[in-house]
């Protein structure tokens, strides 16, 4: 990861203009100047999401021939296809950043970027199609409505559209999972199996625990994350836990007690053993998801090439005639 | 004998067996439920990010196109049965696409001069729909012909891309039109289902679509430097896919798209 090579130590005079503007919020835009490690750690972030929204397509993907109605599956193809739109827009965030979209499509392939450990559990049934609506996109909205507010201009203005359109997946995925819960009893079976799969592994969607989360500090204060994985965490699971009750749902949690006094569902450990695990390489899914990018990726070089050779071509018949 | 009473507005459905329009209707939707659902295997595995997005369009389209026409097939029918029923618990030889549309994805190139061969009998015949005295069907056909027109502009640049690209895609085109070919020759050979729907004034001479069709195709082909086989289209003895004769590719497909809805009879999703 690029935040562990040396940066360069920026100018004084423009490090402290610089954060004087983040301290009365204004936004920062790609021709501003910027601290060296800001526009690293951003491209991190940024890049880290793009990746997730292209490796996300996969666990629903896997669903997309099997969907059991055509309204389904038509909603299904949709929401696969603006997993793709949202990686393509954030790749083009990143690229304000001066790095190229084909640089970090590489990185990703060759293991060294990350993305969401969610992504590395498998879908095992229709079910998983609503519970990952439901609360790996409510996550990733908890999140992302924050990020609409960072600092750098270009991704919150990417997370506002962003988090428009994961509203109405969460909404689709939810309403899947109410028909599920009211329907037939081996539905119910599947979707209750759905929800003891993703809730923990949708916890730590939020990311390490505060206090072993090495980048927050530094992005609480430059505007880029405004709230910790901690509190968004738990603003996740105060939003979720009405939601399940509504439609008879059990969350696989038994510690969960309502604390009156500070309004919070308290949850139990979460296990950062598996999560460690999981963003080691060493989840379910992680050579799968991996091997299915870099087989669409060397499946597609004779494509690409072809297209680069026509346009080669067409420009040089264009500048003859 | 004839549909459902039509409102004032809308010509009324002719009087043509009843099974002749369910037949034809049928066909039109089937043949868009299955490359819809072919085209969708893409979906995520695509050579590049925007060609993801593209074929999930075309996709969507083809279903949604699939969706209107096979409702409609289930009211003409006057069974009870919807789009659902019809997509979902119906056997292979009940199917009524024809043969091109179900061979698997195969390659990038197969998946696009596949496409290809098909939008612009899309583009022809949903022209020639939109003339259809039925008027729901008429209707449907100006709604798709105007995504048919989009889809035709996207698998036609990309022949163009793959055959004038670089000495691999050129091969990999020219073999997918060699395969492809002999599927054609089924889109145009009228029985009686057409002959009827002809006389009704609901479809087109379908014969006579084919030389736009071949002209189109071959004008693309052409300045994609690329051939079009000696051999003839084959026409089935059994008529294909349009009588139920199906490759034996399309019974895994429906065995994968059928699996959820049938181990579940009677829910709802």
């Amino acid at each position: 990861m690029t935040q562990t090579r040396t940066v360069p130590a920026d100018d004084p005079t423009k490090s402290a203009a610089f954060e004087a503007r983040i301290a009365a919020g204004e936004s920062i835009e790609p021709k501003d100047w910027m601290p060296e490690k800001y526009r690293r750690q951003l491209v991190r972030m940024m890049s880290q999401h793009a990746h997730s929204e292209i490796v996300g397509m996969l666990p629903e993907a896997n669903w997309i021939t099997r969907a059991p109605s055509l309204r389904r599956k038509i909603s299904l193809i949709a929401k696969v296809q603006d997993e793709a739109g949202h990686g393509l827009y954030i790749y083009c965030g990143t690229e304000t950043l001066g790095v190229d979209r084909s640089e970090l499509i590489q990185q990703l392939l060759d293991g060294t970027a990350k993305y969401s450990s969610i992504f590395n559990y498998p879908t095992l049934s229709w079910a998983d199609m609503g519970v990952i609506g439901w609360f790996v996109d409510g996550a990733a909205i908890v999140n992302q409505t924050v990020l609409a507010k960072a600092s750098y201009g270009p991704y919150a203005r990417a997370m506002i559209r962003v988090c428009k359109e994961e509203n109405f997946h969460k909404r689709q995925g939810y309403e899947i999972v109410a028909t599920l819960a009211n329907g037939t009893p081996a539905q119910r079976a599947m979707v209750q199996d759905a929800v003891n799969r993703w809730w923990w592994p949708s916890l730590m969607m939020f990311g390490p625990s505060d206090t072993d989360s090495p980048n927050t500090a530094e992005l609480i204060r430059w505007k880029v994350k405004r709230k910790t994985n901690d509190e968004l965490r738990q603003r996740f699971v105060n939003l979720t836990v009405p939601q399940a009750t509504a439609v008879n749902l059990t969350l696989p949690d038994p510690d969960m007690t309502y604390n009156a006094e500070s309004e919070n569902w308290e949850f139990g450990a979460i296990d950062w053993e598996e999560f460690h695990q999981v963003i080691r390489g060493n989840g379910p899914c992680n050579r799968e998801r991996l091997d299915a990018r870099r087989l669409a990726h060397d499946e597609g070089a004779w494509v690409r090439a072809a297209a680069a050779a026509y346009a080669a071509r067409q420009r040089t018949a264009s500048e003859a005639a | 004998m004839s549909g459902p009473a039509a409102p004032p507005s809308v010509a009324p459905v002719p009087a043509v067996p009843t099974n002749a329009l369910v037949e034809y209707l049928l066909r039109l939707g089937d043949d868009r439920l299955v490359l819809g659902h072919r085209v969708s295997e893409w979906c995520g595995h695509g050579p590049i990010l925007e060609e993801d997005i593209a074929l999930s369009n075309v996709s969507l389209d083809l279903l949604g196109q699939a969706t209107m026409l096979l409702r409609l097939a289930g009211d003409a029918e006057g069974r009870g049965r919807n789009e659902d029923a019809l997509a979902y618990f119906r056997e292979v030889v009940e199917f009524r696409n024809c043969q091109l549309v179900e061979l698997p994805k195969g390659d990038f190139a197969f998946t696009i001069a596949r496409q290809f061969l098909f939008d612009v009998y899309a583009v022809v015949m949903l022209d020639a729909l939109t003339g259809s005295i039925h008027g729901e069907l008429a209707a449907i056909a100006a709604k798709s012909l105007k995504e048919a027109k989009y889809h035709v502009r996207h698998s036609g640049e990309w022949m163009l891309r793959l055959g004038d690209g670089t000495d691999e895609s050129h091969r990999r085109v020219q073999k997918a039109i060699d395969d492809l070919w002999r599927f054609t020759g089924e889109l145009f050979a009228p029985d009686d289902v057409d002959r009827a729907m002809q006389a009704a004034g609901i479809g087109p001479d379908l014969a006579a679509l084919r030389p736009t069709w071949e002209s189109l195709v071959r004008d693309v082909v052409s300045r994609a430097t690329l051939t079009i086989p000696n051999d003839l289209p084959r026409v089935a003895s059994t008529r294909g896919g349009r009588t139920g004769s199906h490759t034996e590719y399309l019974g895994h497909m429906l065995a994968e798209m059928q699996i959820i809805a049938r181990s579940h009879p009677g829910a709802t999703w």
